[in-house]
């Protein structure tokens, strides 16, 4: 008797912490689900795609460790360091909390050529496979860190205010930004020097967004997931033989409805309720 | 408190090795670079916290080589000095429930050991296990979300913003609310370091001879569980739980615990 009671209370037990485990599971789930969605987070030169980027990152820092006391972050008047461009994401940045992270409008990435943020990386977070170029360098024109986007209602170039601050600050300049020029038709005699992106060149480095002169910056870099749409498999480039290589992919979708059972010309001249 | 040889010792290799890590970051030492999560030794040799890793690989992600010898290395080293030497010795959080822990001996908050039903000692198992099936689910290390130990070494060298209310959080429950409440029920990493501690090789050893049966040890130890051999047998704590802290070996004036290293022969009654 007592023995058969003894089983039975820990059968109780056992089934209450199991559940009580499930309960705080969920929570514990719901909770590290919703802290982790930030989509407008800049990462460093050559993290995995947001989704991997956040399973890999084990937070030791050594990135930012990298970053804040690499070589040229001395200032070259009085040899002191600055501010480095990563930052550690803190208890209220409404970030993934340990995950690096930077603020183009605060300080930029600055593109080093050695690239001393990535190599330290010891996760793979931080993909260095992905920033060497043909000859197996690390070349940072190939991070794709984000894009950058122009406001034209707020960028005074198109206001035909001359202003080439943007492109000037550009790394890649004339390759990531261009200048277009257009006719000023309200003053008939002015040309408009208008700053274009070029999402193949730019890294998004936010070296425009920085030296943007208005208030608020007119050119600012977003996500790459954020700023970038996608076309699909519909719309082909026929007369780009590459592109046409995609038309494989597409697949024919064949539809069968109570219309469909009908010729067209049947169904074109029934009167149809909407 | 007459004798604080070990506490004394604990706090400077706690704030030493912070301080190195702080360096690390403020004045570019090659010392111990990174974080808990992943550091470097020398610059050379990687160090990885097997909490963590284990998370990480919870999410399907294939870590890179340097994490993963790291984390052997770390439990190799914790499998010799007692797996939750990391706990007392290296653990910047165990100063703050420490200080709570000592406040409530202090102001005597601490004079009835409540028997929480679902709050046992064993919650931190169930903890460390719920942790990786939520990282499994989830796609993010689940413990690193809010783990205090990172946060506030990260805010040590990186700075604190919001995290210090998680500190603060800590102290507060362990103060006024359950009596060694983080370190001794809930920690993951904790639970995860006693699995280590459970074979590992130093331990402390108990001479049940010279026991005066005073229980100084059971007062000031944070997992008095530990210590059910006092003034009963000659054996050495074997419990993983032990955080090798050295406490008990310090207010002991009868010279009947010390360090040791565990016998593997049977022990003798």
């Amino acid at each position: 008797m007592a023995h058969s009671d003894g089983r039975r209370n820990f059968m109780a037990t056992t089934l209450q912490s199991v559940g009580l485990a499930a309960l705080g599971g969920m929570l514990w789930s719901g909770y590290t689900d919703s802290v982790k969605a930030s989509p407008l987070v800049l990462r460093p030169p050559g993290a995995l795609s947001e989704k991997d980027f956040l399973r890999a990152c084990i937070k030791c820092g050594l990135c930012a460790e990298a970053c804040v006391n690499r070589e040229t972050n001395r200032d070259t008047q009085t040899g002191e360091q600055r501010e480095g461009t990563l930052k550690m994401a803190k208890g209220g940045d409404s970030l993934l909390i340990g995950t690096p992270y930077f603020v183009p409008l605060e300080v930029p990435c600055y593109m080093c050529e050695d690239i001393p943020c990535v190599p330290v990386c010891p996760s793979g977070a931080l993909d260095m496979p992905s920033l060497l170029n043909e000859k197996k360098e690390l070349d940072i024109n190939k991070a794709s860190m984000g894009l950058a986007v122009v406001h034209k209602e707020s960028c005074i170039s198109f206001w035909g205010i001359q202003c080439d601050a943007c492109y000037r600050a550009c790394p890649l300049l004339d390759s990531a930004i261009t200048i277009e020029y257009q006719k000023n038709e309200r003053t008939g005699k002015h040309a408009y020097l208008l700053p274009i992106v070029h999402d193949d060149a730019c890294t998004g480095c936010g070296l425009c967004e920085k030296a943007c002169v208005t208030e608020k910056p007119a050119i600012f870099v977003l996500p790459n997931a954020v700023a970038k749409g996608k076309v699909g498999d519909h719309y082909v480039k026929g007369w780009d033989a590459k592109d046409q290589e995609r038309v494989g992919n597409a697949k024919a979708i064949h539809t069968q409805t109570e219309r469909s059972e009908k010729s067209p010309s049947d169904y074109l001249n029934m009167e149809v309720e909407y | 408190m007459k004798n604080m040889k070990y506490l004394l010792l604990r706090r400077t290799t706690q704030s030493g090795i912070l301080f190195l890590y702080f360096a690390a970051n403020a004045y570019g030492w090659h010392i111990l670079e990174g974080t808990f999560g992943t550091s470097m030794l020398f610059g050379i040799i990687p160090l990885a916290d097997p909490y963590n890793t284990l998370q990480v690989l919870a999410t399907g992600f294939v870590l890179g080589s340097d994490v993963l010898l790291g984390a052997v290395i770390i439990t190799l080293f914790y499998f010799v000095v007692g797996g939750r030497a990391f706990c007392s010795w290296v653990c910047p959080i165990n100063m703050v429930t420490d200080l709570a822990n000592w406040l409530r001996r202090t102001l005597n908050l601490d004079k009835e050991e409540v028997n929480y039903r679902f709050l046992k000692r064993s919650a931190r198992y169930w903890l460390m296990v719920v942790g990786l099936i939520v990282s499994a689910l989830v796609g993010v290390a689940a413990f690193e979300v809010f783990s205090p130990i990172t946060i506030m070494q990260r805010g040590i060298v990186f700075g604190f913003g919001m995290g210090g209310a998680v500190v603060l959080a800590i102290f507060l429950f362990d103060l006024f609310g359950v009596k060694n409440g983080w370190c001794g029920h809930l920690c993951p990493l904790g639970a995860a370091y006693s699995v280590i501690g459970s074979q590992s090789l130093v331990k402390v050893k108990h001479n049940h001879e010279n026991c005066t049966n005073c229980m100084d040890c059971k007062v000031v130890c944070p997992e008095n569980q530990v210590l059910h051999m006092i003034n009963k047998s000659s054996i050495a704590v074997s419990d993983g739980e032990c955080t090798n802290c050295g406490r008990c070996v310090d207010v002991c004036n009868d010279d009947a615990l010390e360090f040791g290293i565990r016998s593997f022969t049977k022990q003798s009654r």
